[in-house]
């Protein structure tokens, strides 16, 4: 079974026995873990220092290591995300006047414009870290419903959660075309005929996904459907989550002194 | 076409913030409940779409689609987009969490001005009107390209023509090349008059998403501006392929369910 989004479906009704204990993290309230990280994300991206920034990239490394991420596609995504980093190592320090550090054929790579590629750079990684550890491990419907709690508009969060759900059948739909594609001779090439071939492809999940959605509604109105969702998640806000969310402020002001004095 | 977290200034955060927050809120304010099922629906489809690799010479693009998502959407265009890159940032780790708004509007925002250019040309009863313009538009772009040619030449004879001048010349004549080939496609009948104008939609929106990622980058940092030039330049052959691909999927979508156009009001 494909999942796009990673391992979902833990069940609703039956607490499933689990081999190995729960990682703290994840026992935490979802709307702590989200709130933390959202304002971690945002101070982090104000800040500066490059040695409050390091400290910040080492908090959100450990946040990974404690909350056990599957090693692959973790390491899948940093490099994703470093890629990108690398980039912009090679060209800022020949876009950014300032100080020449040395030159490469007559192009000056100046200090300043090397000190801002390794600040984006933390940046981008502490924020990446953080959020796969606090956030990545979340179930996405635990997201949405941890959305809700947090008052983001109901449309918003429904349709968070309608597109959650049909991620993966629209992905199991689209493989099967593409196997059928396959079994005709069909390869992607740069011409015409391929860009063609994929329009149609989308044009019939697009025609498919209208067709469902109408099915989905009656299902709906069949039910009683009156407008509003009901999210059953009840959450709690208990003990642990109140001494992560003061460890949080603690690390927040703490990176904020170091920034500043 | 992601920016990453920590790339751009707090000014330009924060302003595509609250553009992409008031965007969502007007569009979840038009947004009927009966409607929901479908506008979620079908972000799944362009979300499960942004995962489709096209091979493009060596090496393979990753589609957007935000031209047909704004055909087909309109304003629902926005909360779609933000759902699609929230998952996105958090399940996958591409763009980040800080740049959500900017990254939705620079995304979203083309979207909803491609309703409003071309969602008539595709939906018009009477064609004459919609082929008329796309006569005229051709003329345009012809113009465009002659003068943006000579423009490139007369820049190269000045001596010290600036990198400046000339990769914004050559931006403009990559444009008005791209949207001629589309022309030439629907005068070849490859397109149909729908079709073309679903070219355009395409073409134009990934254009006005790679100026809207080049100003939001030019606007953070001086450092940031040839990189800017450069994410202009680079995404012309990614105009191509989505302009065709959106052509393709209009045409198809016009002749198997025309109602898929209005689903969304």
């Amino acid at each position: 079974m494909t999942q796009v989004l990673g391992d979902v479906s833990q069940s609703w009704t039956v607490k499933n026995e689990q081999s190995k204990p729960e990682a703290f993290l994840k026992s935490l309230d979802p709307r702590v873990r989200l709130v933390s990280c959202v304002s971690f994300a945002f101070l982090i991206s104000a800040m500066h220092d490059l040695s409050a920034l390091t400290l910040a990239l080492g908090i959100g490394l450990g946040l990974s290591l404690s909350s056990r991420l599957p090693l692959w596609t973790t390491i899948r995504k940093v490099v994703v995300v470093d890629s990108f980093i690398v980039v912009l190592m090679l060209t800022l320090p020949f876009t950014m006047p300032g100080d020449p550090l040395f030159s490469v054929w007559g192009w000056d790579a100046s200090k300043e414009g090397l000190y801002r590629a390794a600040e984006v750079g933390l940046k981008a990684n502490a924020i990446l870290f953080s959020l796969m550890g606090l956030v990545g491990i979340m179930e996405p419907s635990v997201l949405g419903h941890a959305l809700y709690r947090l008052k983001v508009p109901a449309k918003l969060v429904h349709l968070f959660l309608f597109t959650v759900r049909y991620i993966d059948v629209f992905y199991k739909e689209y493989k099967t075309m593409r196997l059928a594609m396959k079994a005709r001779g069909f390869v992607p090439r740069t011409d015409i005929h391929t860009l063609r071939s994929i329009g149609y492809l989308i044009g019939m999940m697009l025609v498919r996904s209208l067709e469902r959605s109408d099915r989905i509604m009656e299902a709906m109105k069949c039910r009683g459907f009156d407008g509003r969702f009901h999210i059953l998640n009840n959450m709690k806000i208990e003990m642990r989550d109140r001494i992560f969310a003061v460890c949080t402020a603690v690390v927040i002001l703490g990176l904020l002194a170091i920034e500043y004095f | 076409m992601h920016i990453v977290d920590g790339a751009l200034s707090n000014p330009v955060l924060i302003g595509g913030g609250v553009i992409a927050a008031a965007g969502v809120a007007y569009s979840l304010k038009k947004l009927e409940p009966e409607d929901l099922p479908r506008v979620g629906v079908l972000s799944a489809v362009f979300f499960v779409v942004s995962l489709i690799h096209v091979p493009l010479g060596f090496s393979s693009v990753h589609l957007i689609l935000n031209g047909l998502l704004g055909i087909i959407l309109g304003w629902a265009a926005f909360p779609a987009l933000v759902v699609a890159l929230l998952l996105q940032a958090v399940f996958f780790g591409f763009g980040g969490l800080t740049v959500l708004g900017v990254n939705a509007v620079n995304i979203a925002f083309p979207a909803v001005m491609v309703f409003f250019i071309c969602r008539w040309g595709i939906t018009a009863q009477q064609q004459n009107l919609a082929k008329l313009v796309a006569d005229v538009l051709f003329a345009i772009f012809f113009i465009l390209s002659i003068w943006a040619g000579v423009s490139l030449y007369e820049a190269y004879q000045v001596e010290g023509a600036t990198w400046r001048v000339s990769v914004n010349s050559i931006s403009l004549a990559l444009f008005a090349l791209v949207m001629i080939y589309g022309y030439v496609l629907y005068r070849q009948k490859t397109l149909s008059v729908a079709g073309f104008w679903g070219f355009l939609g395409g073409s134009l929106s990934i254009f006005f998403t790679a100026v809207m990622v080049a100003m939001s980058l030019a606007l953070s940092g001086d450092e940031f501006a040839k990189a800017a030039e450069f994410v202009i330049v680079a995404h012309f052959p990614v105009m191509a392929v989505e302009g065709i691909l959106t052509a393709a999927t209009i045409q198809l979508i016009t002749k198997v369910k025309p109602e898929l156009i209005n689903a969304v009001r």
